[in-house]
């Protein structure tokens, strides 16, 4: 195939764009692995509920994405709290986490999906809206509408999070409990509080990364498994707890993801996220921006 | 295997050693008799029986070689479809190449599942608990995104796998397969058994405690995580050997199959992982399940079923069947 500079500058673009997509998808695992240890596996298994939940809306109530993403997300903060606890009191408080949080988590993604299949069949779904499929042209470059308002709706959220953690009391107390549990006690904060907080902000970016999710591409329930990969491969990458490390970490996936696609092909690119995971977890666990 | 050497240093006594024994002896000999009554039983049921023994003495290999490393050793691997799918494919292979028998297929997708084990044991170096479990996932796709774009094996469509002529004293080709599947599933049984009660389960149970401590009591903890991972994925890849010959339609889909990533990890843990029979006791009884229940109403159901399962027992009786029994025993005494 001959590779022009147009194609690679549309390719750089639309993976620039699918990387802000992704950074969405893996916030929620930052928060929840990174900073609290809870490791979510099941976390694209929120994703395909808030997908399926947004198909739902618009085709059985008429509403717009962009407003059941905002419902959504206070949604996801509102129950947030309650899965929280009910994993702190099935898991978490029996101190021996991995192995048993592990095959807990694999059990809540199976079952979601396995009960997203019973309800929805193993269909692709798709948003029909008139706005997607606008395209604006940038000289060479064309972007789609379709990973425009997805990768604008990430950058805020991921916004919103990173002003959240920096500038508010609660926020820099779940910094802390990402560093230091006793310490948190001290300073007269509840580590537990803190906890709930962010496992809910977590649980609501996943909500809302699942709509987004529906609007870039049609969705069925048992493609959130590819995005476990993605999500902690970025996670890894950008440092585990860091959310601009999870940013760009997550354009670099998306630009070597849309690179490969246009190169070689794109039946590899589910290679790539875990590729690049493999090795960064091999050569470089402290990821890219670790010293 | 000869243990002289290692009798005093690492505190298998001789009644250990004698008790070792006299379970080995009893799984082989449940393990023949089970094939023979498979034989007995088949002669009434027809093929339907040897199709559904099949699977449910795959998951009790499968699920005990997860177990050789993840239960012992406390690693858990969550790509054993990929490794599972990499035999079957062995034997896809071959059998195009070389026309291999299904008796060297089984052996070498022992080998190469097995060489890939012993690489996921080298990234267990740098990777200890989720990162691990995340790699092995990360393993699988890759894998399994090989073989789609892999076409000499079928790539994305699949491929046909003619079953070879049924010989000797078999009625059946199925028949053949269950008592093949029936046998590997009793040396396996027996590995574990020899596993977890010599030097390398003691030192595999140190590292599942505390790794770094054991490691400072002078535990070869590499070379033991080496055994764990390549003999967890030797199994597993023999256990998908025979497979093609099983469906005869094999595609990605169903060579790193839902069904199998998830029987695999919960059989071991819904029956305990601490223990040989735990892995043993969850696969005959959730197979088993499966096996009516699929007859009866869907197998998403049924592995919607083994999800709940899975976290209730998680969440509730995290030593699985074996910690309930023993629970039960305790208060009786």
């Amino acid at each position: 195939m001959y590779v022009t500079w147009d194609l690679m500058a549309n390719a750089i673009v639309a993976g620039i764009l699918l990387g802000g997509f992704y950074a969405a998808v893996a916030v929620g695992v930052t928060i929840a692995f990174g900073m609290l240890d809870i490791v979510n596996i099941a976390h694209p298994a929120v994703m395909m509920i808030g997908a399926f939940l947004a198909y739902l809306a618009l085709n059985t109530f008429g509403i717009d994405p962009m407003i059941t993403m905002v419902i959504l997300a206070g949604v996801g903060l509102a129950i947030g709290p309650f899965l929280y606890r009910g994993y702190h009191a099935l898991i978490e408080k029996r101190g021996d986490e991995s192995l048993q949080g592990l095959a807990f988590f694999f059990g809540i993604l199976f079952i979601v999906e396995i009960g997203l299949v019973m309800t929805f069949g193993v269909d692709y779904r798709a948003l029909e809206l008139s706005y997607l499929s606008k395209t604006f042209e940038l000289g060479a470059v064309s972007i789609p509408a379709r990973m425009l308002i997805p990768f604008v709706v990430a950058m805020i959220m991921c916004g919103l999070c990173y002003a959240y953690l920096f500038y508010t009391f609660t926020g820099r107390t779940i910094l802390a409990v990402a560093q230091d549990v006793e310490a948190v006690r001290l300073i007269g904060a509840d580590p537990q509080r803190s906890k709930s907080v962010a496992f809910s902000i977590a649980i609501a970016t996943g909500l809302v990364a699942g709509v987004l999710l529906i609007l870039i591409q049609p969705v069925e329930p048992s493609i959130g498994r590819e995005f476990i990969g993605r999500a902690f491969a970025v996670c890894v990458l950008g440092g585990i707890a860091s959310i601009t490390g999870t940013v760009t970490a997550a354009m670099i996936l998306g630009v070597a993801e849309t690179l490969t696609a246009s190169l070689i092909g794109p039946s590899w690119s589910p290679a790539i996220s875990f590729g690049l995971l493999l090795l960064t977890l091999a050569f470089r666990p402290s990821g890219i921006f670790g010293r | 295997m000869n243990m002289d050497h290692t009798t005093v240093t690492s505190g298998v006594t001789q009644t250990d050693k004698r008790r070792r024994r006299t379970t080995e002896l009893m799984i082989a000999a449940a393990g023949i008799l089970l094939s023979l009554l498979l034989i007995v039983v088949g002669r009434t049921y027809g093929d339907y029986f040897y199709v559904a023994s099949y699977v449910v003495l795959q998951f009790v290999l499968l699920a005990t070689a997860w177990n050789v490393l993840g239960g012992y050793s406390g690693y858990v691997n969550f790509g054993s479809a990929g490794f599972f799918a990499v035999g079957c494919y062995t034997t896809i292979l071959l059998g195009k190449l070389f026309d291999a028998p299904l008796a060297v297929c089984v052996p070498a997708a022992g080998i190469v599942a097995g060489l890939i084990g012993l690489g996921t044991g080298y990234l267990s170096l740098r990777l200890r608990g989720v990162f691990f479990s995340i790699a092995t996932l990360a393993l699988a796709v890759m894998l399994q995104t090989l073989i789609v774009n892999w076409s000499y094996v079928g790539g994305a469509r699949g491929v046909y796998v003619l079953r070879p002529d049924t010989s000797g004293p078999f009625d059946s080709y199925v028949q053949l397969l269950a008592i093949v599947m029936c046998l590997m599933a009793t040396a396996a049984v027996i590995v574990a058994v020899v596993v977890e009660r010599s030097w390398i389960g003691f030192g595999l149970a140190a590292l599942r405690d505390d790794e770094t401590a054991a490691e400072a009591a002078g535990v070869p903890s590499l070379r033991l995580k080496l055994i764990a991972t390549t003999l967890s994925g030797f199994l597993m890849g023999v256990a998908g050997a025979p497979f093609p010959y099983y469906i005869t339609y094999v595609d990605p889909a169903s060579a790193f199959s839902l069904a199998i990533a998830i029987n695999t990890i919960a059989m071991p843990l819904i029956g305990g992982t601490a223990t040989w029979w735990g892995p043993v006791v969850g696969a005959l009884l959730l197979g088993i399940t499966q096996q009516v229940l699929t007859v009866t109403i869907s197998s998403a159901a049924n592995l919607l079923i083994v999800g709940v399962l899975l976290v209730i027992f998680v969440a509730v009786a995290p030593n699985g069947i074996v910690g309930l029994v023993r629970k039960f025993r305790e208060s009786r005494r």
